[in-house]
This record gives structure tokens, C-alpha cells and sequence, in this order.
């Protein structure tokens, strides 16, 4: 394309009488098609963020209404009654309450675990150059991605062998593997972000390494490592295919949702999936900051 | 960064990931091949892959995947790449736009599936449409397992609802990691917004593309929930093959084999894509 001399030209020094005048024509009219663009942006994004928010709207609506309305058609897009009756009949049903209280358990060993093994690494990545270190990196980007079905089977086999197939530990165990990589990841950018200088000052007043790591730094990374760990609660609160397979009887609540959902009622499946939902919402919201910085990396 | 002194301390502070990571990522991949060679009585045999391949329901799996994944993955892209560069934008409360755009990252497989379940069912939402704008007469059933084509497209489109927001984020990341002087330059040389999309900011996202075709193409193999949540047994996908023949048949090394086929179907797509997508090293940087 052709550069535009008028427009160019038009800020940096006076211009001719007639040349000001049409660029000053030409300003306006570059002018009113940004502005168009900029509603059509407007416009678009308001539409993007209808299809991401109509559905969502849409379980409220069904989750928060009387049994017969999931039953009744033509539904109505603006709901009558407000009732926690298919809610409360989900909450009740045979082993929901169990399956919740499990899901919690297993999210919280998870991140309990993650923060322990992965956080010292995310922190080595961050303060030491050492030979590896881009080995390592890549190692563990490489298995952010990794395909979950190929673990959980033969875990099976081997949870089986140690006598804790079926229960919360194994599942947490192979939620932890799956966040590993991410907690990894963000400690090592929360770590990065806590200036060192502070840490060696800790030190040069006396403190050991140790002591300087535990009075300084993690103070200042705590918001960042709180965020690692939601990230860590939100992937188990969700997963369900090892979940399903390394579990029998002791269901997390999406394994017991996935393995009762046929045979069950719609006001069931409806209420459980915005019981499934509501966290991940409230969750993303406080973590938002730090999306970017999760998924955002590209392999290097 | 610290460059001498307590050499050892970095390699102690990896043992604990590089052990759990060894004993949960190494190890079970290398058994899965095993079991996938292993007959039920676990002497080698390709017996189980053999059984794998001639089961009826394999080559449906199969191309159901393949189906959903080459529907999907564009569908996904086009939406990411508009939530992204309306991002980019800088709109008002763009900080809102982004957490919005965002929120299905937090939905499960499971939630997105009824949710669109919910939409497509008999009594559901789109009937409710349909019939009060006068299109049809009385609710269609469009998740009837004789007719695939609503199956697939409620499973599409439920999954390109749920899973953009990732190769959003991964493509907002890219774009602002391009110099905002790049795309002022082209504003001066007078490029339109489409000329500026393909001359400036697609070359230079290429790394970001890249990163989230692989990331989508791996979770796409894997599709699960959502397909058992909106089409039950009406549609077959590997690992619900996978999970079938653990689960209701209890032969853990067919299962193993879909599983092995899954990670060597990863695998090929990803050095597919880094062989048609090379990024050169300089925009890694």
C-alpha cells in the first residue's frame, strides 16, 4: 500500500492553506471509519459474549426452577419462578453428598501436593542458571498436554497392586501428576517476579537462605501461588475420565455424575451440571490476572 | 539469575518433580505399550491390538474422533482469533471482555456436555425456539441415535463452546508479545484491518498458533464426557472405547491399546505440525 502524505505530514509541520484543509478532510473521514469499525467491534464482542454466556444462563435458569418446568415445553426464556427445588432434589439424591465431600478431598490433596513437589522446581527454574534447566523446562511444557487416557489405565493396574485403587488417594495422585507441569509453570513466573535483591539483602543481614526464602519471598509470591493452587483445585473439581476409571464405589461427584446420568431424571443431570459449573465461574474469576500467564506460554 | 555458588541446590529442588513425574508420566506410558501387547493371560502377543482393530465399533470411533476434531478446530480458531484480536483492541473494560471470553476455561467436559444436552433435548431450549418463531410445528428430536448429523453438530458445537477460551488465551498472550509499533507502521502505510491480520499479526503468531493447534488437536483425541453427556452410546469416540472396554468388558489391554493408538495419534499430529508450521527461532525469542 501507498503511504498517505496527508495524513503523514499532517503533525509534524504547518502545512499549505489547501493542503491543511484536505487533510484535515481526510482526518475526519479516517476518523468516522474508525469510529464505524470500532462499533462493529463493539458489536461483535457483544455477540461473542452472548454465545459464551447465553448457555450458561440457560442451566441457571433450568437449575434454579421447579422440577416441572425442566419438564414442561415451550419453555420460556424468562423464568417464572424462582425455586431450589431441582437443585435441592439433586443435592439429595443417593450419594451426591458423599461424591461432593470425595471431590473436595481429592482437590485438596491435589493442591496440597502440587505446591509441594512443584513449587520447589518452579522456584530453581526461576533464581539458578544450571545445565538442564531448558531441558527441564521443555520436559515439563511437553507434558502439560499430555493425554490423560494413556495414564490412567495402566495407574489402574498399578493403584490395583498397591491396594488404593478405589479411593481418594488414587485419584488425587493422578490429579497432582496432571497439574504438576502448570504448577511448575506459574510458580516459576510468580518466582521470577519477587526480586531478588530482596532475597540477597535478607541474606547479607544475616539471614540464612532458608529463612531469607521463607521471611521474604514467600510473602510476596503467596498471591501467585494462591493462584496456582486454585488453577490445581478448578482440574480435579473437573476431571473425570481417570476419575471414573480408578474409581469404583468411591465416586468424585463428576465420576458419579458420568456413571448414573442415563438412567437419571433431567432435573438431575441439569441441577448437577451447574453444580459442577458454579465454582469453576467464581474461580476464574479470581485467577483471571493470571490466565495469561498459565496457558499463555508458547513451546519454546 | 545466580550463577555460582550452591551448584547442587537447583537439581535437589527438581528431584521431587522429576521422581513423581518419572513414576506418573514415564513409567505409565511405557506399561501402556506393554498391556496393549500383552494377551489377558500377559504373555506378549499383538492379540489385543488385533482385537482392538477388528472390533466393529473401532472404525467408528475412529473417524467419529477424526470427524469431530476436523470440525472443531476451525470453528475454535476462527472464534479464538476474534475474542483475541477484540482483546488486542484495548475496548473498554477490556479486562470484563477477557474474563468473559474466558469463562468456559473453567467448565468441565462433563457441565458442557448437558449444558448443550440441555439445549438440544426434545423439551429443550431450541425446540422452544423453533416452535414459538413458528419454524416447526412440534419439537423435533435431534438427539436421536439414528441420525448422527444432529449428534455431531450439538457435540461441536458444545465443544467449541467450551474449549476456544484455551486457544484464546494462548493467542492473546501472542499478540501482545507483537510490538505495538509493528501494527502502528502498518496503520501509517495506510494497511486495512484484513491486511494487517494477514501481513503483520498471523506471521508473527505463528509460535502461538502453533502451541495451541497442538494443545487443542491432543485434547480433541481425547474427547470424552462431553460426546457420553449429549449423545450417550448414540456416538463413539476412542476413549469412550477406551473406558467401555475397561470398564464393561474388563479387558484392560484392548483398553490400553486405544489408549497407546491415542498417544501415537498425539504424537503424529504434533510433528505434523511442527513440520507444516516451522517457527523460526528468532520469533521464539
Amino acid at each position: 500500500m501507498s503511504s498517505d502524505p496527508l495524513v503523514v505530514a499532517a503533525g509534524d509541520r504547518p502545512l499549505p492553506p489547501a493542503l491543511a484543509v484536505a487533510a484535515e478532510v481526510r482526518r475526519r473521514r479516517v476518523g468516522r471509519r474508525r469510529l464505524l469499525s470500532r462499533a462493529m467491534l463493539y458489536g461483535l464482542a457483544a455477540l461473542l459474549a452472548l454465545w459464551v454466556l447465553l448457555p450458561i444462563y440457560l442451566i441457571s435458569v433450568s437449575a434454579f426452577s421447579p422440577r416441572e418446568f425442566v419438564f414442561s415445553f415451550p419453555k420460556t426464556l424468562v423464568p417464572s419462578e424462582f425455586s431450589t427445588e431441582t437443585i435441592g432434589f439433586f443435592a439429595n439424591s443417593t450419594g451426591v453428598m458423599p461424591a461432593l465431600w470425595r471431590s473436595v478431598q481429592v482437590a485438596l490433596v491435589a493442591v496440597v501436593m502440587t505446591l509441594a513437589i512443584g513449587a520447589p522446581a518452579g522456584y530453581a527454574i526461576a533464581r539458578y542458571a544450571f545445565r538442564g534447566r531448558n531441558a527441564f523446562r521443555l520436559l515439563i511444557i511437553s507434558t502439560k498436554a499430555f493425554p490423560i487416557v494413556i495414564l490412567s489405565i495402566p495407574l489402574a493396574v498399578f493403584f490395583l497392586q498397591a491396594g488404593i485403587r478405589d479411593s481418594i488417594w488414587a485419584v488425587a495422585l493422578m490429579h497432582t501428576a496432571l497439574a504438576l507441569p502448570f504448577t511448575v509453570l506459574i510458580t516459576s513466573s510468580v518466582f521470577v517476579s519477587v526480586p531478588r535483591e530482596l532475597e540477597e539483602a535478607a541474606q547479607t543481614l544475616g539471614s540464612t537462605a532458608v529463612g531469607a526464602f521463607v521471611k521474604v519471598v514467600l510473602p510476596l509470591a503467596l498471591p501467585g501461588l494462591a493462584a496456582a493452587a486454585i488453577f490445581t483445585f478448578v482440574l480435579s473439581w473437573n476431571e473425570v475420565f481417570a476419575a471414573v476409571i480408578l474409581t469404583l464405589r468411591e465416586r468424585t461427584l463428576p465420576a458419579l455424575v458420568l456413571t448414573v446420568m442415563t438412567q437419571s431424571p433431567l432435573p438431575y443431570r441439569f441441577a448437577a451440571a451447574f453444580f459442577m459449573l458454579a465454582p469453576s465461574l467464581i474461580v476464574i474469576f479470581i485467577i483471571r490476572r493470571y490466565l495469561l500467564g498459565l496457558w499463555g506460554r508458547v513451546i519454546k | 539469575m545466580r550463577a555460582k555458588g550452591l551448584g547442587w541446590a537447583p537439581y535437589v529442588l527438581l528431584i521431587p518433580s522429576l521422581v513423581y513425574m518419572a513414576f506418573f508420566f514415564a513409567a505409565p506410558m511405557l506399561q501402556s505399550f506393554g498391556l496393549a501387547f500383552q494377551d489377558r493371560a500377559g504373555d506378549w502377543s499383538t492379540v489385543s491390538v488385533t482385537r482392538m482393530l477388528n472390533d466393529a465399533q473401532f472404525q467408528r470411533a475412529l473417524l467419529t474422533t477424526l470427524t469431530l476434531l476436523v470440525l472443531v478446530i476451525p470453528i475454535q480458531f476462527v472464534l479464538a482469533m476474534s475474542m483475541a484480536l477484540i482483546i488486542n483492541a484495548r475496548l473498554k473494560g477490556s479486562g470484563l471482555w477477557l474474563y468473559v471470553f474466558a469463562l468456559p476455561l473453567g467448565v468441565s467436559e462433563l457441565a458442557a456436555g448437558i449444558i448443550w444436552y440441555s439445549i438440544f433435548t426434545e423439551r429443550g431450549w431450541l425446540n422452544s425456539v423453533l416452535t414459538g418463531l413458528g419454524i416447526l410445528e412440534r419439537p423435533y428430536i435431534f438427539l436421536n441415535p439414528q441420525e448422527p448429523f444432529w449428534l455431531i453438530l450439538a457435540v461441536v458445537l458444545a465443544e467449541a463452546w467450551r474449549a476456544t477460551a484455551i486457544v484464546m488465551i494462548i493467542l492473546v498472550a501472542g499478540l501482545q508479545s507483537i510490538p505495538r509499533d509493528y501494527l502502528e507502521a502498518a496503520d501509517v502505510f495506510g494497511a486495512t484491518t484484513w491486511q494487517k491480520i494477514r501481513r503483520v499479526i498471523l506471521p508473527l503468531l505463528r509460535p502461538s498458533l502453533q502451541t495451541a493447534l497442538i494443545l487443542r488437536t491432543i485434547l480433541a483425541f481425547q474427547v470424552f464426557a462431553t460426546v457420553i453427556a449429549i449423545a450417550g452410546r448414540g456416538l463413539n469416540v476412542l476413549a469412550a472405547e477406551a473406558y467401555r472396554w475397561y470398564g464393561d468388558l474388563r479387558d484392560i489391554h484392548v483398553a490400553a491399546s486405544y489408549a497407546g493408538l491415542i498417544l501415537l495419534l498425539s504424537v503424529m499430529a504434533t510433528i505434523l505440525y511442527l513440520w507444516l508450521l516451522p517457527t523460526r527461532e528468532e520469533q521464539l525469542a
